[in-house]
């Protein structure tokens, strides 16, 4: 009964759950790392989980990788407990800090990875995947930063993972090779895999996430779509160029913020920026160089996490 | 329902072997590591068994018997606890948690990496002795000497897992070095527990390396006691030591 209930309030089109926190307690020592998290994560989802240093992102991704154990809540891993073997062979892993063996090569750390799956994808798919075809054969400690990011990114991928956990994929590589990898977790998603990424850049998690989950000291501040996230926040900035006196405007209702920046007015709104924008075409003919922009991810992500402070 | 099955038997018994033969690899090629391991037994033996050796073949292969001890302790406590402490700090050991490593292969890797190179030591130790230093053993002497090498490693496999699940990997190296060369020294594998003072004869029974010493002179016809006591002293340390060290490893994340 419990079962055809559930079904009926999921929607029997959506797609199947992989990882589940629920009500998560998680406490080292006197610091409260996890207090009561929720998160979801689907099939041919992206789930952004973004905060602040401390906010409990790593103790998140512990849990759902089986490394700890919750003090309270339900961890689940594919319907399962992560610290059974079967769960975890459907998962990838990249994590911030996973140093590999030195004097390793590439290909040699690739098919030790590839071992440990029931039907990993062949070595050159994998490197191809993550750019790393042309270092199959140098050892990992001679490789830069952005190098050794990939070929993490590949032992990653190389179990042929329904779930990925990228934990802060992009640190130290360049644009190009950051953005061949957003293409392949675009790839992948579409193959229907989740994944779970952590990322302090948040053009990152605007450009990549179908779901976005703020934590802050621990709690879940906000989670929703991209836009309902960047909803939160109602500002907008209108800059322009303009003869009319900066203490005028910031006298206007709907005027949060007025101020001169490289010559040109900025103006930030706090609710619908169109009145202010109505008066000032109508006050000042000579308005030029005129942009109106609404807020990011960026500035919804610092006004929920300073809310939190 | 689960679409995931079982791993078939031949798949996993290739995970383990890879895991090890891979783990034998890496730190061979890490000269810092492997030199040492492999050139000290040989160096020491060189110098204590044959350049000042002036009880010829016999001292020759006395010295071949205590360096055998002395060389199967650093694969254990090197080659094992310090890679675990690093291992532990950089978040290797967090990633094959994660990873659908089956239960074991991580620690099984690293004793086959141990024992294979205690069998390098052994094959070194057994070259130096036979063409320069002259010693002449049955071919039961060698494969016994062999055996006490390539199993006499585990002991120290497992001192070496809890000093590696116990300290930073900046002071592994240290703490490793710590119980090495005192214990090899207070064992009787420098100079012959003979010729030290009392007191520390009497203490020998407390250190691993001095059991272990006892059977390899023994494998060398050096030593003639019953087998019996040092392999249950060291069974009883291998066991121990690891029980101790695995419960810390899973509480060590």
């Amino acid at each position: 009964m419990t079962r055809i209930e559930s079904i009926a309030s999921r929607g029997a089109c959506d797609p199947p759950v992989q990882a589940v926190l629920r009500a998560v307690h998680k406490t080292y020592g006197a610091q409260r790392a996890l207090d009561g998290v929720d998160l979801t994560l689907a099939r041919g989802q992206l789930l952004a989980l973004l905060g602040p240093n401390g906010a409990g992102k790593t103790t998140a991704i512990a849990l759902l990788l089986g490394l700890i154990r919750a003090d309270a809540g339900t961890v689940e891993l594919f319907g399962a407990d992560p610290q059974t073997l079967a769960p975890r062979r459907r998962i990838g892993v990249m994590l911030q800090s996973g140093a590999l063996p030195d004097t390793l090569r590439v290909g040699e750390l690739l098919r030790i990875t590839a071992n440990y799956y029931l039907r990993p994808r062949a070595l050159a798919e994998c490197a191809e995947l993550a750019g790393i075809g042309d270092v199959l054969h140098r050892p990992y400690g001679k490789l830069s930063g952005g190098q050794q990011r990939r070929v993490q990114f590949a032992l990653a991928l190389c179990g042929r993972p329904e779930l990925l956990f990228l934990d802060e994929p992009t640190v130290g590589m360049d644009i190009a090779a950051r953005e061949r990898l957003w293409a392949t977790m675009r790839t992948l998603v579409g193959e229907g895999c989740a994944i779970l990424l952590t990322t302090h850049y948040l053009e990152e998690a605007e450009a990549l996430a179908d779901r976005v989950t703020v934590l802050a000291r621990g709690r879940v501040l906000a989670a929703g779509t991209v836009d309902e996230i960047r909803a939160r926040t109602q500002r907008t900035r209108i800059r322009c160029r303009s003869a009319l006196a900066v203490e005028a405007v910031r006298n206007w209702p709907g005027v949060c913020e007025s101020r001169v920046e490289n010559g040109l007015l900025t103006i930030t709104t706090l609710q619908q920026a169109e009145p202010v924008l109505r008066r000032l075409l109508a006050e000042d003919a000579t308005v030029s160089a005129l942009e109106v922009q609404r807020a990011g991810l960026g500035e919804a992500f610092t006004e929920l996490t300073r809310e939190a402070a | 329902m689960n679409a995931v099955a079982a791993m078939p038997l031949p798949r996993l018994v290739r995970i383990y072997a890879a895991d090890a033969g891979y783990e034998f690899l890496r730190l061979l090629r890490a000269p810092g590591a492997s030199v040492p391991m492999l050139a000290f037994p040989a160096m020491f033996y060189l110098l204590f068994g044959v350049m000042f050796g002036h009880h010829g073949v016999q001292q020759a292969t006395y010295v071949l018997g205590s360096m055998a001890a002395f060389g199967v302790m650093a694969p254990g406590l090197f080659g094992f606890g310090v890679v675990v402490a690093i291992e532990r700090e950089r978040g290797l050991l967090a990633l094959k948690r994660a990873l659908p490593v089956p239960p074991g292969a991580y620690l099984a890797a690293k004793m086959v990496m141990a024992m294979l190179f205690a069998a390098l030591i052994f094959v070194i130790l057994a070259v130096l002795a036979a063409v320069i230093g002259g010693v002449r053993l049955a071919p039961t002497q060698w494969l016994a000497l062999a055996l006490v090498m390539v199993l006499g490693v585990l002991p120290f496999c497992a001192i070496g897992l809890l000093v590696g699940t116990w300290v930073s990997a900046q002071a592994a190296p240290a703490i490793a070095n710590l119980i090495y060369l005192p214990m090899s020294f207070l064992s009787g594998l420098w100079v012959p527990l003979a010729a030290m003072p009392h007191v520390l004869q009497q203490l020998a029974p407390l250190w691993p390396a001095w059991y272990l010493g006892r059977l390899s002179l023994r494998a060398v016809g050096m030593a003639h006691a019953p087998l019996g006591p040092p392999i249950a002293a060291l069974l009883l340390f291998t066991a121990v030591f690891f029980v101790l060290a695995v419960r810390r490893l899973r509480r060590a994340g």
